[in-house]
């Protein structure tokens, strides 16, 4: 299991956790959960978000592990100039 | 910084060599957008709104049609319907539909034998219009009673919950933006000071030297090339592909060498137009060169913004809280870099409580595109501009308050994971032991200190380097040069395989040539880019240790590559003189083929890069004009692989950021036209404004590159506008919250101080 910390405006969409906690070992998996335990946020991954993992914010790459002891938190897309 | 300065266990990365490209410009052969021409080609010209927003009743081509030598005019009609999400702003972008969105959007285009002739034919094009009510300001397009832009382009976050927002604000919210940590409420209950102040900064262009150009041509079987001056060749390519409902395959595109970016070259403005023409005239190569004019009414500058910051600090400087509400318009399109410039505003900084809250907003002005940094010099110059307040009123020095604040490996960021390692305090050192800082200042002069922070990106990236016949190497990337990347790759590939600088020759390679490739954007070039060449390097190194062991009829785990050539790793692995890059090369055919090795990823190990600025001013009371007097920019480069090429990023975004700080701005009339769409009415600092940019290179590594690369590019622009403004607060005593710092501003600033 993986715990996801959600941004504050997600709330809304998990019953008002901030941090929830899916079965996943890659990113991909990890979005996929939780839009099928959150179908709320779907639209909201869909549209495209960052994952950091460990503290290095990923903007793609979905194929990516994630550990049961991995810092995971979903964040706004990023993109640079 | 001299070369000797720089700590190396390198033989090439971190030397000065030439730029490969150098020659090239100085004698003019380098093709910019501009230069390319066909045989047989046309040239095009764009029908633009006058209007900030209007209906699009009818537009008639006949009179242009009528002219010889006139061969297509294309308008929207020529472009396929259903669209959705962002492949449909960037069609709507390209051209309008029904409605005119802002001052410049084109309507048609028109495609003729001469650039004259199409510009005469442009204006034979009759388009009728109904105006409607526009706005172009961040606040009344947020305020009660403003004009509707885009009813309905709301996103999830706004349209799946009430916001307690009037309806006709509402409508021009598209996205908002709500995330933070710990309790803000207490935490300001815990500080001895707590200050709230609003900040606003006007939209700024990208400024890039070159103009868009591109040659496009395109077959009525939806084939076709580009030309074309962009940050990235595979965008441009995906885009069009997009906005025209073609195969990207059946689009080749090939990258001019490129005069400025800095994220404004990262989209498609113009190119389907170019195609689209062709497709309409048989085929024939069509060229579209944008004017200045054109470039700053209609292709992105960043947002404007309007923000509220509240923070609490104790006496000795700790910082207990803080939030910030960010309103930002970027355009008559969804995607302002309100979430970035919120990630962004207090990345610097430990706090146990902060809130961010956002909201991207619609308004009748060009779609906004990247510029350096996006996001993040705003809200910069609102958050350094309150903490150095807050330091000042406090009697604390603003670089301790920074230093004793500042985040480092372990904490966890004002956006939510914990940093790993990151070099901060390191820079902040090396910007409080600068002999800059010591300098006395006289009457009317100040100093002004801020930080900045960029996150830098990795992205999709493909790379080829091939074992050259004669013992050279061939490097094939797909991201532009914009800022000395040949040189740079050419470095840290030269330094892998042991040999000369020379010796590596990287071509920046068209669509056809690689796998999908990012652009040159996020600071990602040298750090993505470099490390698949380094990674595809290393292939072609164990493709020659094994062609050694063939040879020698050992195992290829018992040879070692040191220094350029092959050898045996041990006395065990037997006695055999090295086999050089060259000697592999000249038999590879005859030994099992040629060799190269590629890399194709999505980059991971990305490491942010933090920034200080230190700029002393000196301000004419009496006319409110700011001089800089000097200037210091400290930033962490992980390792810097060209250290010039590195100084000039960080003295690039330090004028940038001058020239925001200071004059730039676009300025709108009542009519919603763009009123300074020419470099003589929109101020770009220029060199005669500018003492030399001073900088300091530190260099803590990123563990996630093999030579330790932070990306460089856009960290520089970040702490100007703030570092600007502190520094006039010093130098007269009057806090600026409104960009641009000009003349007329601060006079006046100072005549309200003076008036009581």
């Amino acid at each position: 299991m993986v715990e996801v910390n959600l941004w504050s405006g997600l709330r809304r969409f998990t019953d008002g956790e901030l941090v929830v906690t899916v079965e996943a070992s890659t990113i991909g998996e990890m979005l996929d959960a939780l839009k099928a335990a959150h179908p709320g946020l779907a639209p909201v991954i869909d549209a495209g978000v960052s994952v950091a993992v460990d503290g290095e914010v990923i903007a793609a790459n979905y194929a990516l592990p994630v550990r049961p002891d991995s810092e995971v938190y979903l964040m706004q897309k990023l993109k640079g100039g | 910084m001299p070369k000797d300065e720089l700590k190396s266990e390198y033989k090439l990365v971190g030397t000065r060599p030439d730029r490969p490209d150098g020659l090239d410009k100085v004698t003019g052969r380098a093709r910019y957008g501009a230069d390319f021409s066909m045989p047989g080609m046309l040239f095009a010209a764009v029908v633009r709104s006058p209007h900030a927003h209007a209906k699009i009743l009818k537009i008639d081509a006949s009179k242009a049609l009528a002219l010889e030598g006139v061969k297509a005019v294309v308008t929207r009609a020529d472009f396929p319907d259903g669209l959705t999400g962002e492949d449909w702003n960037l069609q709507e972008n390209t051209i309008a539909n029904d409605t005119a969105l802002y001052d410049g959007h084109a309507v048609a285009a028109v495609a003729a034998t001469s650039a004259l002739l199409a510009r005469d034919a442009a204006k034979l094009i009759e388009v009728e219009y109904q105006v409607l009510p526009h706005v172009t300001d961040v606040d009344e397009a947020f305020a009660p009673g403003a004009p509707a832009v885009r009813p309905g382009s709301a996103d999830h976050s706004v349209s799946s919950r009430e916001v307690d927002l009037p309806d006709n604000v509402r409508h021009n919210v598209v996205r908002e933006i709500e995330f933070g940590h710990g309790d803000v409420e207490a935490g300001f209950a815990e500080a001895d000071l707590v200050r709230e102040g609003t900040y606003k900064t006007e939209a700024t262009h990208q400024g890039y030297i070159e103009p868009h150009a591109c040659v496009g041509q395109m077959g009525a079987d939806g084939r076709g090339e580009m030309w074309v001056c962009t940050q990235g060749q595979w965008f441009i390519r995906k885009f069009c592909a997009a906005v025209l409902g073609i195969e990207a395959s059946g689009l080749r595109v090939t990258a001019s060498e490129i005069g400025g970016g800095f994220g404004g070259k990262t989209t498609i403005f113009m190119e389907p137009l170019a195609l689209a023409l062709s497709r309409k005239a048989g085929g024939r190569p069509v060229k579209l060169v944008m004017t200045r004019s054109e470039v700053l009414r209609a292709t992105g500058p960043t947002a404007s913004a309007s923000m509220d910051v509240k923070i609490g600090m104790k006496k000795d400087g700790t910082l207990t809280a803080a939030r910030a509400v960010f309103r930002m318009q970027g355009g008559a399109f969804p995607g302002s870099p309100v979430d970035l410039a919120l990630t962004c505003a207090f990345a610097s900084y430990k706090l146990p409580n902060v809130e961010h809250i956002g909201y991207d907003i619609l308004a009748n002005r060009p779609k906004c595109a990247a510029y350096r940094a996006p996001g993040a010099p705003m809200g910069a110059f609102a958050v350094e501009s309150l903490i150095d307040e807050m330091a000042r009123e406090l009697g604390l020095d603003p670089l301790d308050v920074r230093l004793k604040n500042a985040v480092a490996e372990g904490d966890k960021s004002s956006y939510g994971p914990t940093y790993n390692r990151i070099g901060l305090v390191e820079v902040l050192e090396a910007t409080k032991a600068h002999p800059n800082l010591s300098v006395p200042l006289g009457p009317n002069q100040g100093r002004g200190v801020a930080t900045g922070f960029w996150f830098n990106h990795g992205g999709e990236t493909s790379v080829s380097v091939s074992v050259t016949e004669d013992g050279t190497a061939t490097v094939s990337i797909g991201t532009p040069d914009i800022g000395g990347l040949r040189a740079s790759i050419a470095l840290m590939v030269a330094e892998t395989f042991g040999i000369g600088y020379d010796d590596v020759r990287v071509n920046v390679v068209e669509t056809g040539a690689l796998g999908f490739n990012e652009p040159s954007h996020g600071s990602r070039a040298t750090f993505a880019s470099g490390k698949a060449a380094v990674t595809s390097a290393q292939s072609c190194i164990k493709q020659m240790c094994q062609r050694a062991a063939d040879k020698w009829g050992i195992d290829a785990e018992a040879v070692e590559w040191v220094d350029g050539a092959a050898q045996p790793a041990g006395p065990n692995a037997g006695k055999f003189p090295p086999m050089t890059m060259k000697e592999i090369a000249e038999t590879m055919g005859a030994t099992g083929g040629p060799i190269s090795g590629h890399n194709e990823t999505t980059m991971d190990g990305v490491g942010a890069s933090f920034g200080t600025h230190v700029v002393d001013v000196e301000v004419d009371p009496e006319t409110g004009r700011t001089t800089i007097l000097r200037y210091l920019v400290v930033q962490d480069a992980g390792k810097a692989v060209h250290p010039s090429y590195v100084e000039g990023q960080y003295q690039g975004g330090a004028v940038q950021g001058i020239g925001w700080a200071l004059n730039e701005e676009y300025v709108y009339g009542k009519d919603g036209r763009l009123q300074n769409p020419i470099f003589l009415d929109y101020r770009v600092p220029v060199a005669s404004d500018l003492p030399m940019i001073d900088t300091v290179i530190v260099e803590v590594p990123n563990p996630g590159h093999p030579y330790g690369v932070r990306g460089v590019g856009e960290t520089g622009i970040t702490p100007p506008l703030p570092a600007v403004a502190n520094a006039i607060a010093d130098a007269v005593g009057v806090r600026m919250k409104h960009l641009p710092m000009n003349p007329p501003k601060v006079l006046a600033a100072i005549k309200a101080k003076a008036n009581g």
